[in-house]
């Protein structure tokens, strides 16, 4: 699509809109399926909402699949799961109880140690070993799912402290990213980290702590909206059937003591129907309990309504209008409801949708600290060392992390339990990720990468764009290479003058010929000494430069 | 490492920054310490500014300042391409040497005594490729060198070795330099980070200047693009500073239409009025590659050439005048460059191919009047591919505007150039005294030989006969292409001498080869013929 058509089309769907909208960038296009043109562009779309950046090599993966074919892969990850993370660190001198146990290289998820230091300095791994996982994601939605989930529960692992703990959220979050959401509530109730985390580990009959039963029902199920009308006795009735959880930190693993449990009945609210949550006793007490918890608040409409909005918030779209909550959200809400649940049906339906193709959803979406460092690390296709070679992916992947969490998204570290604000934070959603702040920061890490990159052991790794031109179609054609630079790097085209006026100025040195840029790639090509590389790279660079400083840039 | 090697050294723009100022971590220290400070303010106090306008495409220098000293050689050489004689643009006091019918603001300019024209710039070994020449001109590499830094990055590097880190601050508040373009040139990039802003996109200082915006498209995206934008302008450093001193000139002068260079220029002199502390401005302007019909086949004074030159000199003249009513020009001196000239020949295609050296234009209130250098020779019988021989360095040009305009001690300036020319970098007689200290007058050497050579014509070998005032003393020798075959002498002297040296040149073939004599700010050329 080129830019006049996408002017064109976004004008064309306010014409023919059956709906009085006040604005025009609103949208009326519901779940049907998208029959529209499936070219790069659609597929470039999808994967930069589903994954990290849209790699070329993916693009061209997909590009002579039809949209059920690519969904339908995107969707069904068939790469195993990351290995676990590895001792990447020295035992600190502070600790009492260094984990000399472990050897260098090898992983600590399994091994039990609460010493403080070792448990900071295991953190600081986990996020390395995160960041890592993310740059090498597979060919799916799997990893942006992940992160999706570990930001909707809102779990701060420095607030808990214990990494393993933090591990084995993430994974059990990984084993159901794509499954069932409803079975990922239970387990997730009994989460070592959750349970410390919303002190539920606190939670007895003698003395209830609401902190989980609240966020269950406001955070992670029904939602705060209008018509989420539970009451706060049904908080604090759901809190007596939450009792009786502990964490045994000899195994890093929840158990349930009867005699903390609460065995009266549960009264809830006419919300629920007036149900009566049974009190039993036992060993299996607070299992039952919790099941039927559950099927109480799951039979409620607005938790599909609630979670279908979350999704469509972190893949699609901020603003939810009534359009787009009658002709997306509800129909979404329904099929989820009717699949029992079931994530994938959902997203299935979403990513094969007229409306997630709607030309008015493309390019709306400001890029996450994720979407910049990650996206931008795939998409320039930096490569790391062997997995072996740990010491020094661990330390590359250690400044990255840094740099997301410098533009203010900290790994499974949200500033609170409602996660990141860019996804719920009205009104300005989004824009919360850009600010005087953060955009330089943005800016900063593209130069840097582009510039000198960085390097551990020897090892460096930067953006190589003479590598990138490379791959490209035609790059000895100046117009080629910025437009297929622009059609890879943003969603919506810049005008004719501005890549004229780019290429003179960048590609071409000031001069007016094309073909001077053509004989100074072909000589690289042909012949690449140091001489011809640089007088390509330096023209590159400023190129890319220049294109990652444009506000386009930071648009998905 | 030595202050001056480190000054130079080419740390590719992948260092981190520089850590170590005269030992000093300047990176560690509290921003507001005495040192920083005064590191932040720049070593050197100037209100000086130096204006740079790129020719791109490599200006064809003979008929730009046309030697007609001999017309019939410039006439025989150029034929298609030639200036009739008569039509020729004569400057008061100077006979054989004239500009392009085009210039006459130039040539009004000239005539005042505020324009300096200096002869046959080039450097050794010419590259006869745009990007290369260009890449070379903003480095003041060697030819066969890669340098990862411009020459006037380097410079601002030294004024201002810690920046970005801590500018603006009250002490510079304002840009180090400023483009005019979309993308910040190779000229001002430092050690590690471009030491200059560009004022177009990406960062639309010139839409806050003129104060139009892009469109953006009324969609959702647009929306946030919008959003995005409006973050960009507030985090943009030196935005208010610019739009302010902007907005302090209401009133400029008038300036040719449709003219890109004048709108360039004209926005220059606004914001060094409107009170920025600017040192360095870059403008440009392209189109001087006249592979073919560069001049009109019925008037030669007419078509694609005549009509850059007179882009360029009626913009320039407009500025000068502008600057003059504005009271600043005294601040401020003009330089013109181009990534080389053309070839002495012209081509049947009536257009002149890729050249070597060629004449730079300084201009301003302050600079030293007149023609620097010999009228260039040409060759009786001009082959296709003879180039000018070089008389000076744009090195030396370079290191004379930091030493003299903005008063760098000659040390210092010799440190931000390659060591390998350090020694033979000239101060160059281009400013008047006014500015930093007085530049002595090269020795007057009229009706004194001070180099030739002995037998010539020659077969095999030949002397080099030549006459030193004393101090640096420099022989070079090059071929009609402009390539540097031998240095055969370099050498300080504590007085006046006499001396000889060899020009072996058994195995190069017959023809023309120039023995470039430099001693201090002089400099001539001595053509030699070897025969067979």
């Amino acid at each position: 699509m080129d830019r006049r058509e996408f002017l064109a089309i976004s004008r064309k769907k306010t014409a023919t809109k059956q709906k009085t909208a006040s604005s025009q960038y609103r949208t009326n296009t519901g779940i049907q399926p998208y029959t529209g043109p499936w070219t790069e562009d659609e597929i470039i779309h999808l994967l930069k909402r589903t994954m990290f950046g849209a790699k070329k090599a993916d693009v061209d993966y997909f590009k002579n699949k039809n949209m059920n074919q690519v969904v339908t892969e995107l969707l069904n990850p068939t790469a195993p799961n990351p290995n676990p993370p590895v001792k990447d660190y020295t035992p600190s001198p502070n600790a009492n109880n260094p984990d000399n146990n472990i050897p260098p290289g090898a992983t600590w998820v399994n091994d039990v140690n609460n010493d403080g230091s070792i448990q900071t300095q295991r953190r600081a791994s986990y996020k390395r070993w995160l960041t890592g996982v993310m740059i090498n994601q597979d060919r799916s939605i799997r990893e942006k799912m992940i992160q999706f989930l570990i930001d909707h529960f809102g779990n701060e692992t420095t607030d808990v402290g214990n990494a393993n703990f933090a591990y084995k959220q993430q994974d059990l979050i990984r084993q159901h990213a794509l499954g069932n959401y409803k079975t990922l509530i239970k387990l997730i109730t009994t989460d070592p980290m959750m349970l410390r985390y919303l002190n539920g580990y606190l939670n007895q009959a003698s003395a209830p702590d609401e902190n989980y039963a609240r966020e269950l029902m406001e955070l992670y199920t029904l939602g705060k909206g209008p018509d989420s009308r539970y009451t706060e006795q049904d908080v604090k009735e759901a809190a007596k059937v939450l009792t009786g959880w502990q964490i045994n930190y000899n195994t890093y693993n929840a158990v349930f003591t009867p005699s903390r449990h609460s065995t009266v009945n549960k009264q809830f609210s006419s919300f629920f129907n007036n149900t009566v949550i049974q009190g039993r006793s036992g060993p299996t007490a607070g299992e039952l309990e919790l099941n039927d918890l559950l099927n109480m608040i799951f039979a409620q409409r607005e938790v599909a309504k609630f979670i279908v909005r979350r999704i469509y918030r972190w893949f699609v779209y901020y603003k939810i209008d009534e359009a787009t909550e009658v002709n997306v959200i509800t129909p979404l809400a329904d099929i989820f409801r009717n699949n029992n649940y079931e994530i994938k049906p959902v997203l299935e339906t979403l990513f094969k949708s007229e409306h997630f193709y709607d030309p008015v959803n493309r390019g709306c979406y400001i890029k996450s600290p994720l979407d910049v460092v990650i996206g931008s690390l795939r998409e320039m296709n930096v490569q790391f060392r062997p997995e072996s070679d740990y010491d020094t992916n661990y330390g590359l992947w250690n400044t990255f992390y840094s740099w997301m969490n410098n533009m203010g998204q900290n790994l499974h570290d949200p500033p609170s339990v409602s996660g990141q604000p860019a996804y719920y934070q009205e009104p300005s959603y989004y824009r919360i990720w850009i600010n005087s702040d953060t955009l330089p920061k943005r800016n900063q890490f593209t130069d840097i990468m582009l510039n000198s990159g960085y390097a551990r052991n020897g090892f460096r790794v930067q953006f190589n764009c003479v590598a990138f031109a490379q791959t490209l179609r035609n790059p000895g054609n100046p117009n080629d290479l910025i437009d297929e630079l622009i059609k890879y790097f943003y969603r919506v085209p810049l005008g004719a003058q501005t890549k004229e006026q780019i290429k003179k100025e960048i590609l071409l040195s000031g001069q007016q010929w094309d073909y001077y840029w053509t004989n100074a790639w072909t000589a690289y090509v042909s012949n690449p000494t140091t001489t011809n590389f640089n007088v390509v790279n330096t023209r590159l660079r400023s190129l890319f430069e220049y294109l990652f400083k444009l506000a386009e840039y930071q648009l998905i | 490492m030595k202050r001056r090697d480190f000054l130079f050294n080419s740390i590719p723009a992948a260092a981190l920054l520089p850590e170590l100022i005269d030992g000093y971590s300047v990176k560690a220290l509290n921003p507001l310490s005495p040192l920083v400070q005064a590191l932040m303010q720049g070593n050197t106090v100037t209100d000086h500014v130096l204006v740079l306008i790129q020719l791109f495409g490599g200006n064809d220098g003979l008929n730009t300042v046309i030697p007609f000293a001999d017309y019939s050689r410039y006439y025989n050489a150029r034929a298609n391409v030639a200036i009739p004689e008569n039509r020729i643009l004569r400057l008061q006091g100077v006979s054989g040497t004239g500009l392009h019918p085009a210039m006459t603001g130039m040539q009004t300019l000239f005539n005042e005594g505020k324009l300096r024209i200096i002869q046959s710039v080039g450097y050794p070994q010419p590259n006869f490729s745009h990007f290369r020449s260009t890449d070379i001109w903003m480095s003041a590499s060697n030819s066969n060198q890669e340098v990862y830094s411009g020459w006037a990055g380097r410079y601002l590097n030294y004024e201002f070795p810690n920046y970005p880190n801590g500018y603006p601050n009250a002490n510079a508040p304002h840009p180090l330099a400023i483009q005019i373009g979309s993308s910040t040139s190779l000229t001002t990039q430092g050690p590690v980070v471009n030491m200059g802003i560009s004022i177009t996109n990406p960062t639309s200082f010139y839409n806050l200047i003129t104060g139009s915006t892009d469109p953006v498209p009324n969609t959702r995206y647009g929306e946030e693009l919008k959003y995005i934008r409006t973050v960009v302008r507030q985090t943009q450093k030196y935005a208010d500073v610019i739009k302010t001193a902007a907005n302090n000139v209401t009133t400029q002068g008038t300036y040719p239409s449709g003219n890109s260079l004048a709108d360039q220029l004209k926005i220059v002199a606004r914001l060094i009025k409107g009170g920025l502390q600017t040192r360095i401005y870059i403008v440009s302007i392209g189109g001087f590659d006249t592979h073919s019909v560069q001049v009109n086949t019925t008037d030669t004074t007419t078509g694609i050439h005549a009509n850059l030159l007179k882009l360029v000199s009626d913009a320039i003249k407009a500025f000068q005048d502008d600057l003059k009513g504005l009271g600043i020009e005294d601040r401020v001196v003009g330089m013109t460059f181009s990534e080389f000239g053309r070839r002495v020949k012209s081509n049947s295609s009536i257009g002149t191919d890729h050249g070597a050296a060629a004449p730079m234009f300084l201009f301003g209130a302050n600079i030293e009047p007149g023609i620097l250098g010999d009228n260039p020779t040409l060759p009786a019988n001009a082959t296709v591919n003879d180039n000018l021989p070089m008389q000076y360095d744009f090195r030396s040009v370079y290191a004379t505007v930091l030493e003299k305009w903005f008063c760098l001690d000659k040390n210092t300036v010799g440190s931000l150039f390659p060591p390998n020319i350090n020694t033979q970098l000239q101060t160059l007689p281009l400013f008047k005294n006014v500015s930093c200290s007085s530049t002595p007058q090269p020795p007057s050497t009229s009706g004194d030989k001070v180099i030739w050579n002995y037998p010539q014509p020659f077969t095999q070998n030949t002397e080099i006969f030549f006459k030193t005032q004393g101090g640096h003393t420099l022989i070079q020798i090059f071929d009609t292409m402009g390539r540097l075959l031998a240095t055969p002498l370099e050498k300080d002297y504590t007085a006046p001498a006499t001396g000889r040296v060899t020009f072996y040149a058994e195995g190069l073939p017959t023809g023309i080869y120039y023995a470039r004599f430099q001693n201090g700010a002089f400099q001539t050329v001595w053509p030699m013929m070897k025969v067979r």
